[in-house]
Order: C-alpha cells, then structure tokens, then sequence
C-alpha cells in the first residue's frame, strides 16, 4: 500500500504546531498501525529528519499509551482497539491518513502525538483505591461473599487501561466515562464501601479541578473505548456523587 | 448539598431536573391545545381556568419561568465550559462515528427553540401580561367576541403562513432536542440502570409525538380559519 500521511508536527510543548504529509510506500496490510509509523520514522531518520515522536508501551492492547486521533477518531475507525491493535487492512492503497495527538485543554501535547496525561493519575490519586494493608495478611477470595453480578461489572468498570480515548473523542473533553469506572469498579464491591462517599468526592472534584468538559451524554465515549466501558458506569457515577452529597 | 450543584455532575443533575419540569409543562401544554381540535368552549374554559386561576398564576408561572430561563442560561454556561475544555480542534473529526447528529447539537437545536420561545412570548405572553397584570382586565372576554376570547385568538394568530412555517420549523428542532433530551436526562440522574432501551423507545415517542402533535394543531387552524 502507498499512503499519504498528515501528521500533527509540533516541537515541544510551547510550540505552535501545523499538520505535515508524508507519503509512504510499500506497507503491508498486516502491520499494525504503528508498525506504519515505525516504517515512517525508519524512513525520516534514513532522510536526517525528527522522526514522529508517538507514545507505546506493550503494543498488545493493553497498556493505552498510543494517543492516535487517526481519521476523526480516537484510535482509528475500528472498535474495540488501541492504536497497536489497529491494522493497515483497515485503509486502502493511496489512502490519506490524518493522525493527530489526542486533543483536550487537559491533554497538552508535549511533542507531536505525545500528549500528557497525568491528569488521569491525580484523579487516580485523589480516590480510586481502597485503603487496605495487603502485605502479609491477605484473606481467602472467598471469604467475603460477593454476587457473581457485582463481581462481573465490577470487572468490566476495571478493565478501563485509562488511555483517554474517552475524553479525546467527546465534543466536551470530558473524562466521566474513565472517571465513572474507576469509581464503579470499587463501588459495586463490599471492600470499596467505606471509603465510598469519599472517593466519588474527591474523584470528581479532581475532574473539575483539572479542567475536563461536561458529560452531555452523547454516548461517542462508549462507541470508542477500546474496553467497551459501558456508559452505565457514568450513570453509576452520578448516583453515587447524589447518594454522598445528600 | 450546594457544594454538589457546582460541581460538573451536580449541573448535569440541574439541568435534568429543568429538563424534567419542562418536558411535563409541555405534555400539559399539548393536552389543552389540543382540546381547541375538538371544543373551541372546552379550549376555552380550560384557557381561562388556567389563565385566573391564582395558584397557577402567581405559583406556577413563576416557576415556568423560572425553569425555561434556568435551562436556557444552564445550557449556555455549559457550552462555554465545554467549549473551554476542548483546547486545539482537530484538523479531521468523525463526530458521525461515534454519536447522533442531535447529540452534538443540543446547543443549536436549544438556540431555535429559544427564538421560537422568544416569538411565542411576543404573540401570546406579553399580551396576555399586559390585559391582565397592566389593564388589569381578568374577565376573559374581548369586545366584538362571542364567549371567552382565547378561541378567538388562537385562530387569529395561526391566520399567518408564515408564522406558521416558523412554527412548524421550530417544533422540528423541538423534536430533535428530545430525541437527545429526553434520554439525556435520565442518564444525568443515573436513572437509566436496566432500563434504558424502554426509557429511548419512550424518549422517541415523546419526542415525535408531541412536537408533531403541535404542528398539526397549528395546520388545522390555519386551514379551517374562515
């Protein structure tokens, strides 16, 4: 396949940034995503020029660094996937791609497609835990009796990778879907109980405080969450913050 | 409790309730209106019951308004906080993807449907102010009119082509905010657990029938006003 490629070029954090094409040839329709990107650094470097700075981590799916908005969308136009599990069968020989850092007043771009989100973390920090000391004494799985039901959404809250495709693909910037399943993950479970009204306090205070946008519901987050978290997490989410705050 | 409504969920749970309220206010609005299809003195009565009746009046109304303006200025501050938190737009975005048309568009949808109110305040609140609150005339009755006047009225003002497209234009961008609304706001209440795929099939029901509900009354009394 022979693809023209525009890319967001941006030097580092302070810079002003522009879209810049490039074409390469000769991909393979099994690389993944980034394997094309590979080929295309590989390519700049042989020229002398900055090859793309992306960010990855395990390319398995899991670890959600790769920050792509590939074609109008958060991680391309296949669902269910990170940019790594993204493959080239997706486009079309002479296609052309635009790839761009995810985009959020609390996603700055560090450089190229680099963006920073250690907002993600400090609205971890502020509550998404359970103040348990686990060295040493760890009980039996069993002995705290928890509903097969409870314990698969609590599963399916915890499978967020938290790679912000959420908030890279919602008109808001908003981080409620990441958000809702963090809180939902410990919520739904008898260990996350006691500290509960205050996580979904402090976590929600943290997303404002760091600048995400509203939820409006338009349900694009679900659609493009590599995890399929489901939307119910938000509506979890906002029962909780109801239940503590009254 | 007042720390709850200024965090971002908290107005999320603001505007739901409004959304609520307004969309009751509407049902009955519906109801009465289309009490004129079958019974210009039914229309009438109800009309003027609704019309003196102190409670609604100087209870209700009050909180009406209070409502529409709450939703509207609601709206936009969270319009202008979403847009801030978007920072640099993308060169190339697929909203059609991922999401509806009136999703990504209650702002808009919102801004017509606030034209519209502004219209319907001109022809028919201010009027209504001004012989009742400014004249301070609570009888009913207009000179030259068999009956209570309100009959009356409503066909007169739906004489006009044009402002009958206008009306029919905005009953559209009415239905299209519900398709979304509707729904919307029994996901801000975290309400929908279980039981969305009901709540959507209602929320399209409302959403069509209400507003097509409205454009029909107002195409009758166009075409039968003689």
């Amino acid at each position: 396949m022979n693809l023209t490629l525009k890319i967001w070029r941006q030097k580092d954090s302070k810079a002003k940034g522009q879209m810049v094409d490039y074409k390469v040839t000769e991909i393979s329709e099994h690389m993944s995503f980034l394997e094309m990107m590979d080929v295309l650094n590989e390519q700049l470097v042989n020229t002398g020029e900055e090859p793309v700075a992306f960010d990855h981590d395990c390319r398995e799916g899991i670890c959600g660094m790769c920050s792509m908005y590939i074609n109008g969308e958060a991680h391309g136009p296949d669902r269910g996937v990170t940019t790594c599990q993204l493959h080239m069968r997706m486009f079309k020989d002479g296609d052309t791609i635009t790839i761009e850092p995810f985009r959020a007043a609390a996603f700055p771009v560090i450089k190229d497609l680099v963006v920073d989100r250690m907002a993600f973390e400090r609205i971890q920090q502020a509550g998404g835990y359970i103040s348990v000391n686990t060295s040493g004494n760890t009980q039996d799985a069993n002995s705290l009796p928890i509903s097969k039901h409870a314990a698969d959404e609590a599963m399916d809250a915890a499978t967020c990778i938290g790679c912000g495709a959420c908030v890279a693909t919602c008109k808001n910037s908003s981080a409620m879907l990441f958000v809702g399943a963090k809180v939902s993950q410990y919520a739904l479970l008898p260990q996350g109980q006691v500290e509960a009204a205050d996580r979904v306090r402090n976590m929600v205070a943290q997303m404002d405080l760091e600048g995400f946008g509203n939820c409006t519901n338009t349900g694009a987050c679900e659609i493009e969450c590599p995890k399929g978290i489901s939307l119910e997490n938000i509506a979890r989410m906002n029962r909780e913050l109801m239940k503590a705050s009254i | 409790m007042s720390g709850f409504f200024k965090s971002s969920i908290g107005r999320k749970v603001a505007m739901a309730l409004s959304a609520f309220f307004l969309m009751f206010f509407l049902l009955q609005h519906f109801a009465i209106n289309l009490l004129s299809v079958f019974s210009a003195d039914l229309f009438n009565e109800v009309s003027h019951f609704m019309g003196t009746n102190w409670l609604i009046q100087f209870a209700l109304q009050p909180v009406l308004i209070f409502g529409v303006v709450f939703h509207f200025v609601m709206g936009f501050i969270l319009e202008i906080r979403n847009k801030k938190a978007q920072g640099v737009s993308y060169a190339k975005n697929n909203g059609a993807a991922n999401s509806t048309w009136m999703s990504r568009n209650m702002i808009y949808s919102g801004i017509a449907i606030l034209a519209f109110i502004i219209l319907h305040f001109i022809d028919f609140w201010f009027p209504e102010i001004n012989v009742k609150f400014i004249q301070g005339d609570w009888s009913g009755v207009h000179e030259g009119v068999e009956g209570y006047r309100y009959f009356h009225e409503l066909q007169e003002k739906f004489v006009s082509p044009i402002r009958v497209g206008a009306y029919v234009i905005a009953f559209v961008f009415l239905g299209l905010h519900l398709l979304h609304g509707f729904t919307s706001a029994f996901q801000s209440m975290g309400a929908t657990a279980g039981r969305k795929k009901t709540l959507q099939n209602i929320g399209t029901a409302y959403s069509i029938i209400i507003p097509l509900g409205f454009i029909i009354i107002a195409l009758f009394h166009h075409l039968n006003h003689h």
